[in-house]
């Protein structure tokens, strides 16, 4: 019999413990306001998850997570259309492509991502459906569920308290004009240098996440780290970017990536503005 | 309030941080000359410094120069970084000819990602044993219509004049095109 709730009343930590305690096989379903999801478990542990229609598509993992470029995964769809992930995964490790260590790490990572992501779900509904395992072709792993929760736990938290910190993500950010730290002294993480790298008063945060593929949880806590580092500041939304932000189309490879079309573009630049860089480096 | 970027690349120590340092307002960072405790060594597999300088133009416009980080392992960065830039700089350590085939690996790397315009900067033409633009020119195999500007990074005259070439390409680019 399928074990039904309201997320409100019973959350997805109280879940987990369960799961974890029973020992429990079977898919929890998860419908939040927005969002759908469902996680797989075998005896207790987590062997699979998927959110919002997607499954876990192996070879664009891969290339998220810099095991193949773009050109790489384009030959090797060509060749194994049709066939499922693990077929694939076998054929990439024996072919030397990619070591077995690297796709399960590669897959536990996602999966553990995707559930870090359903804790902050605090309305919705849930169905545990026993026994019930739609994984067939699917690459599965194992994930004990202690660290999960407690981290996920940890995780929620931080998400609390980053909201109340930044509660929208459709603001822009401008660097300091005197930033409080020494900036001889500060060092950046590539995930924070990414950030950093389109910090401008014409990209909300929202749209700097999405280009860099960032969960808002991580681009809550970068902005979080950079604003109490005193680098950056938080200015009002821009207005509509229609206007602010033509220009020309990326480069084809930032295309071929499939971001997502944000308004993060190159700048228009009329000439007018050009001779106004020349105008004030003359009087350097 | 509008921002540009130029980007500063070219070889590990080939004096981007310099350059950029001469110009701008503000306090520029770069660790790459820090490396050398062994924790720091650890450090720099995991960080990446940041390097970038601005130049008010007015109330409503700000320049920003980008520099790139020029060990190999950090050319995942280098993409990121070309997004949206107005033109960029290639510094070439001119006293270095152990790094010419570096810069030019860079230098085809960035046209790739972005058509926009370039200049060369032939930094450390104050030192005797200099290659001359010209010689530069050849061995990084520039085309014609790309400049190859003598430099001192640390002169800020020397950098005002590397970035006004780059301005005047932009323009010149424009007026090809029509703009």
């Amino acid at each position: 019999m399928a074990l039904k709730g309201n997320l409100k009343d019973f959350g997805i930590t109280q879940l987990l413990n369960l799961i974890n305690l029973a020992r429990k096989t079977g898919t929890l379903y998860l419908e939040g306001p927005q969002n759908k999801a469902y996680l797989c478990f075998r005896e207790g542990a987590l062997v699979y998850a998927a959110a919002d229609g997607q499954e876990l598509s192996l070879l664009p993992l891969l290339q998220q997570a810099g095991k193949l470029t773009a050109e790489q995964v384009r030959v090797i769809t060509a060749n194994v259309a049709g066939k499922p992930d693990r077929d694939v995964a076998m054929m990439l490790i024996q072919s030397g492509h990619i070591q077995q260590q690297e796709v399960v790490q590669s897959v536990r990572q996602h999966i553990v991502n995707l559930v870090y992501r359903v804790f902050s779900w605090n309305t919705g509904t849930f169905r545990f459906e026993p026994a019930e395992l739609p994984i067939q072709g699917k690459l599965v792993t194992s994930i004990a569920l202690e660290n999960v929760i407690m981290e996920g736990s940890r995780r929620l938290k931080e998400y609390e308290r980053l909201q109340d910190e930044l509660p929208s993500l459709d603001v822009a950010l401008k660097f300091a004009e005197k930033p409080n730290t020494p900036l001889r002294d500060v060092n950046l993480t590539v995930e924070e240098w990414r950030v950093i790298s389109f910090v401008n008063p014409r990209n909300t945060i929202q749209q700097i996440a999405q280009y860099n593929n960032m969960s808002e949880f991580q681009i809550r806590k970068i902005v979080y780290g950079l604003l109490q580092a005193g680098l950056v500041e938080i200015i009002r939304p821009p207005r509509q970017v229609t206007d602010a932000s033509v220009g020309e189309p990326r480069s084809v490879k930032v295309e071929e990536r499939d971001r997502t079309d944000a308004t993060v573009r190159r700048p228009d630049v009329k000439r007018g503005l050009i001779h106004k860089l020349i105008d004030r480096i003359r009087e350097l | 309030m509008q921002t540009l970027k130029i980007v500063v690349t070219g070889p590990f120590s080939s004096g981007k941080t310099e350059f950029i340092q001469s110009v701008s307002e503000i306090d520029v960072v770069s660790t790459e000359k820090k490396i050398s405790s062994r924790a720091e060594r650890i450090k720099q597999a995991t960080t990446v410094a940041m390097d970038f300088g601005r130049i008010t133009i007015d109330e409503e416009l700000i320049l920003y120069l980008f520099g790139t980080p020029g060990q190999r392992r950090f050319d995942f960065m280098w993409e990121i970084l070309s997004e949206g830039m107005l033109g960029f700089v290639v510094m070439v350590d001119s006293t270095r000819p152990e790094t010419f085939r570096e810069a030019q690996r860079i230098l085809d790397t960035f046209r790739a990602y972005s058509p926009v315009p370039y200049i060369v900067a032939a930094n450390k033409q104050d030192m005797k044993d200099a290659w001359p633009p010209d010689d530069l020119r050849i061995v990084l195999k520039i085309e014609p219509g790309i400049k190859v500007v003598p430099c001192v990074a640390r002169n800020r005259e020397s950098v005002k004049q590397v970035l006004l070439e780059l301005l005047y390409s932009i323009l010149e680019v424009m007026d090809q095109s029509g703009e």
